[in-house]
């Protein structure tokens, strides 16, 4: 088949400009991360990475993670089946009212639980009077990443569901399947890569959030400081080994999720040929 | 589906509950406390809060900034969603990988990353400055970040448009002795801008809220390279809470009014493509 | 099991799908429900199914009253339109699953539903596909997945939506006289929905014609060939040839062409005519005068399908002569006729 933009002038040049404008823009920063941690070898870097502040900032990173991914992902389920499935008047507002920690600055949403939960909000006072402080405390880190990272499952599942529609579960219904049975056995198998992507998704933000989190954390070493915090900390500190020795961690793990996500499409790929 | 008799699929009351505390719970509560410290507010107190001069010149910069970054991913984005859809060739994967990148790295290591490059004695900022050329410390630093950060956006929304163009297309305007790029812009533009406005939108917008990635290059010098998004930190540090809830207030308006704007676009892109169905 | 649909209506937002309507459909029977796209035949096998909910009206299985029961206790067998196969399951998965989904109190053994699902699937001859996915399988034999799961749950009502629409013409036609074999060999009620003609036709035992929502004719096949109740219905089921005119001294004139009749008060101004029912002659003579020049000529199939036009027509008229007839008067493009009918049709204006 011949195509727009085929010649071999046009096709090699276009590949090369993309080749390189991504090295300049992207490798190069990429590769930057681990230069820096690695620039006075790889001892400072162990160091670094050993460290009792890493040790705790890595254990919060992943605590927030491991609560926030199961609520969103539960949600994301229960909204995609809603919105898709049924029509009811307020739809369309429910799913506008989803988007909104997707648009709004990451500052804004911690500002609102700051707000919310802090010792002048309604909330926080009525919580304090109760001796519970949600606000500079873990617990205020991860109700703020439930927020950043809410529409991140429902997001990859709204549009699959809606493409798929709902006859396949119709047919379920007319076989005499029970709500169970229906989501278990026909629902769940068509959008189980889609929903493997949007947990990545989530856990990817999760485990990287810094500006929503940085509004409610307080900063307290040992206590409210996971990895995206541990960053900054010691990049404001001048120890740039220490910050980049975190950073690259993190960056590893960007890496894997990328990786995950290209075998997930790699698959969904292959499904979509035989199908 | 009636309401009068049970509803055909299952789960219609379970799911409604629990998206309904959800939403409540996370995103509808928070709201009623910004609420309340903006009516502990007058007008004058609030308009006082939003149109101070050093905030003023935040807007700018912040506008500018994010301006730059997402015309420069219009174009990025363009090229790289053509190279990805239309052509084969060795490393092709990870060209493909890497456009996610931005999203999967978090936001204060991209930062801290762009910042140390770009300083004065960086790899790339040393490299730049015979040219005259400064990007840390400056508001081109701050588009830079902003533009990295969106990356993903019109690569991602521009992409499956493209490969879900029919060969026939291109194939027609060839026939009919049109050079390439006549073609490309006759034949295929029309077909992926919605695409492209609507992906420079998002990495508009996206922009616009960046703080991470921006912070660590802007140097955030008072009148000159401080965003938005900083000023509203710097407010709740100093303890000025309604200050920032009035900022706040301002920046989730203009994000939903976008968020919007995008929306609506998006639909009636879709409505044309699929003849006035959904 | 028979189905007595009583005044049901249903609308959907602003539009009026259904008006309210009646049909009564006998135990074993096989009923076509037929119509254009937007008459509301779809909706009405979905009500009756129980995947709709009818607005007001009820449907009794029987005696029994199942307006309010659930289509998961309705026991219906109901084929998609474009089958709905559960695509990440095989072909036995497939038929099994509503055997499978039972409570755990009436789901038969694994050997049992084993036997039966193999059964079925012998019946429908894909018992050497019994491990292929849904994707894997060509249209025919998808449709045919998609009948042996609605079976498996042993329904006395079989519903199908638009059961051969996406199915190509040869494999349509042979499809269509297994379906009628089974529905014999089983004798459950059967009620399915199509836009072709020649498939009610053939299928049926009545055929249901709907339009706007409404029911315009229930009738055997036969009957509603021969004797249309409207002129909706003759033009639904078959093509139409349409002669216009005025009425003078006992003719039905346009121009140089005429019928002779008498002045009808039904339709004083319009005859139908089918293709079957023109000969084509060369002088015209008592009957008609109606002046036409071939304009096309396709002898395919068991008719030789002629295209005229003249310029009275308001639109190009279509003849089926027979083989013969076509050897003795050789008709080619450009050559000039006449028309004699051997038969019309004459019904009240339709209302828009």
């Amino acid at each position: 088949m011949k195509r727009i933009g085929d010649g071999a002038a046009t096709r090699i040049g276009l590949i090369a400009l993309a080749v390189i404008l991504t090295t300049l823009f992207l490798v190069i920063p990429l590769a930057g991360i681990f230069y820096q941690a690695f620039a006075e070898g790889m001892a400072p870097f162990w160091q670094n990475l050993t460290s009792t502040f890493t040790r705790e900032a890595i254990g919060l990173t992943l605590l927030i993670a491991l609560l926030t991914v199961p609520v969103n992902l539960i949600f994301g389920i229960f909204l995609a089946w809603l919105v898709t499935r049924f029509a009811f008047p307020g739809r369309r507002i429910l799913q506008t009212l989803i988007d909104i920690p997707f648009a709004v600055s990451p500052v804004v949403a911690g500002l609102l639980y700051l707000l919310l939960y802090g010792r002048t909000g309604w909330l926080g006072s009525l919580l304090s009077e109760q001796d519970v402080q949600l606000m500079f405390s873990w617990p205020g880190m991860v109700l703020v990443t439930v927020f950043v990272t809410c529409p991140f499952v429902a997001r990859e599942l709204i549009p699959l569901m809606q493409a798929q529609g709902s006859a396949e579960e119709e047919a379920g219904v007319t076989l005499g399947a029970g709500g169970w049975t229906l989501f278990r056995r026909i629902t769940l198998p068509n959008i189980r890569w889609a929903l493997v992507y949007g947990v990545i998704l989530t856990n990817a933000r999760a485990i990287g959030e810094f500006g929503a989190v940085s509004v409610v954390s307080g900063s307290i070493r040992g206590e409210t400081i996971n990895l995206p915090l541990q960053v900054e900390l010691l990049y404001q500190d001048y120890n740039t080994v220490g910050a980049f020795t975190s950073a690259a961690l993190l960056a590893a793990l960007a890496i894997v999720t990328l990786m995950i996500k290209a075998v997930l499409e790699w698959h969904t790929h292959r499904r979509e040929k035989t199908a | 589906m009636s309401a009068r008799t049970a509803r055909v699929l299952p789960g219609f009351s379970l799911s409604l509950g629990v998206t309904l505390l959800f939403v409540s719970l996370i995103l509808l509560l928070p709201m009623t406390s910004l609420i309340g410290q903006l009516s502990t507010l007058s007008w004058s107190q609030y308009w006082a809060a939003i149109t101070d001069p050093r905030l003023i010149a935040s807007y700018k910069v912040t506008l500018l900034a994010a301006l730059a970054a997402s015309l420069f991913n219009a174009l990025f984005g363009l090229l790289m969603a053509w190279v990805l859809a239309r052509y084969t060739f060795p490393g092709k994967r990870i060209l493909d990988a890497l456009m996610d990148l931005p999203f999967a790295l978090p936001t204060a290591v991209a930062g801290i990353t762009l910042a140390t490059l770009y300083s004065r004695n960086g790899a790339m900022g040393s490299l730049l400055e015979p040219l005259g050329i400064e990007v840390a410390y400056t508001w081109l630093g701050i588009a830079l970040a902003m533009a990295f950060t969106s990356v993903p956006f019109v690569v991602r929304t521009v992409q499956p448009v493209l490969e879900d163009l029919p060969g026939q297309a291109d194939e027609a305007a060839l026939t009919l002795g049109a050079s390439n790029l006549y073609a490309f812009r006759r034949v295929i533009l029309p077909h992926i801008w919605p695409a492209v406005v609507t992906g420079t939108g998002l990495s508009f917008a996206r922009s616009l809220g960046e703080f991470g990635a921006v912070i660590f290059i802007a140097g955030n010098m008072p009148y000159r390279t401080e965003v938005v998004s900083l000023m509203m930190a710097t407010r709740l540090e100093e303890y000025d809470y309604a200050g920032a809830a009035a900022i706040a207030s301002l920046v989730m308006l203009v994000s939903l009014l976008l968020l919007l704007a995008i929306n609506l676009w998006q639909g009636r892109f879709y409505r044309r493509l699929h003849g006035g169905r959904h | 099991m028979s189905i007595t649909v009583s005044d049901v209506s249903r609308r959907f937002g602003s539009t009026t799908a259904l008006h309210p309507l009646s049909l009564e459909i006998k135990k074993g029977e096989m009923v076509g429900l037929l119509g254009p796209s937007g008459s509301g035949k779809t909706t009405l096998l979905r009500i009756i199914a129980g995947l709709e909910a009818p607005d007001s009206g009820s449907i009794h299985f029987g005696d029994r009253d199942v307006t309010r029961v659930h289509v998961r206790k309705r026991r219906v067998g109901f084929v998609f339109q474009h089958y709905a196969l559960f695509r990440h399951m095989s072909v036995f998965e497939n038929v099994a699953f509503g055997l499978r989904a039972r409570p755990a109190g009436e789901r038969p053994s694994n050997a049992d539903i084993r036997d039966r699902v193999q059964h079925l699937l012998e019946r429908v001859r894909l018992d050497e596909l019994s491990k292929r996915l849904p994707a894997q399988l060509s249209g025919g034999q998808q449709q045919r997945v998609a009948l042996a799961r609605a079976l498996a749950v042993e329904p006395e009502v079989l519903l199908l939506d638009e059961p051969f629409g996406a199915l190509d013409a040869r494999v349509r036609l042979e499809l269509r006289r297994w379906l009628r074999h089974l529905h014999e060999e089983f004798g459950f009620t059967s009620v399915f929905v199509t836009h072709d003609q020649e498939e009610a036709l053939e299928l049926s035992d009545r055929v249901v014609v709907m339009s706007n929502g409404r029911i315009e004719q229930i009738d055997t096949p036969q009957a509603l060939y021969r004797a249309p109740a409207n002129r909706f219905v003759f033009s639904f089921l078959g093509e139409t040839n349409r002669f216009g005119g005025d009425h003078q001294n006992g003719r039905l004139q346009q121009g140089e062409a005429w019928i002779a009749m008498a002045r009808s008060d039904i339709a004083p101004n319009e005859v139908l005519l089918r293709p079957h029912e023109l000969m084509l002659t060369t002088a015209p003579d008592e009957r008609a005068h109606l002046p036409v020049r071939v304009d096309a000529v396709s002898p395919v199939g068991s008719d030789v399908r002629v295209e005229l036009t003249a310029d009275w027509m308001d639109t190009p008229w279509l003849a089926s002569i027979t083989h013969h007839d076509f050897d003795r008067l050789q008709p080619q493009r450009g050559d000039r006729f006449y028309v004699v009918p051997s038969r019309w049709h004459q019904f009240a204006p339709e209302m828009a």
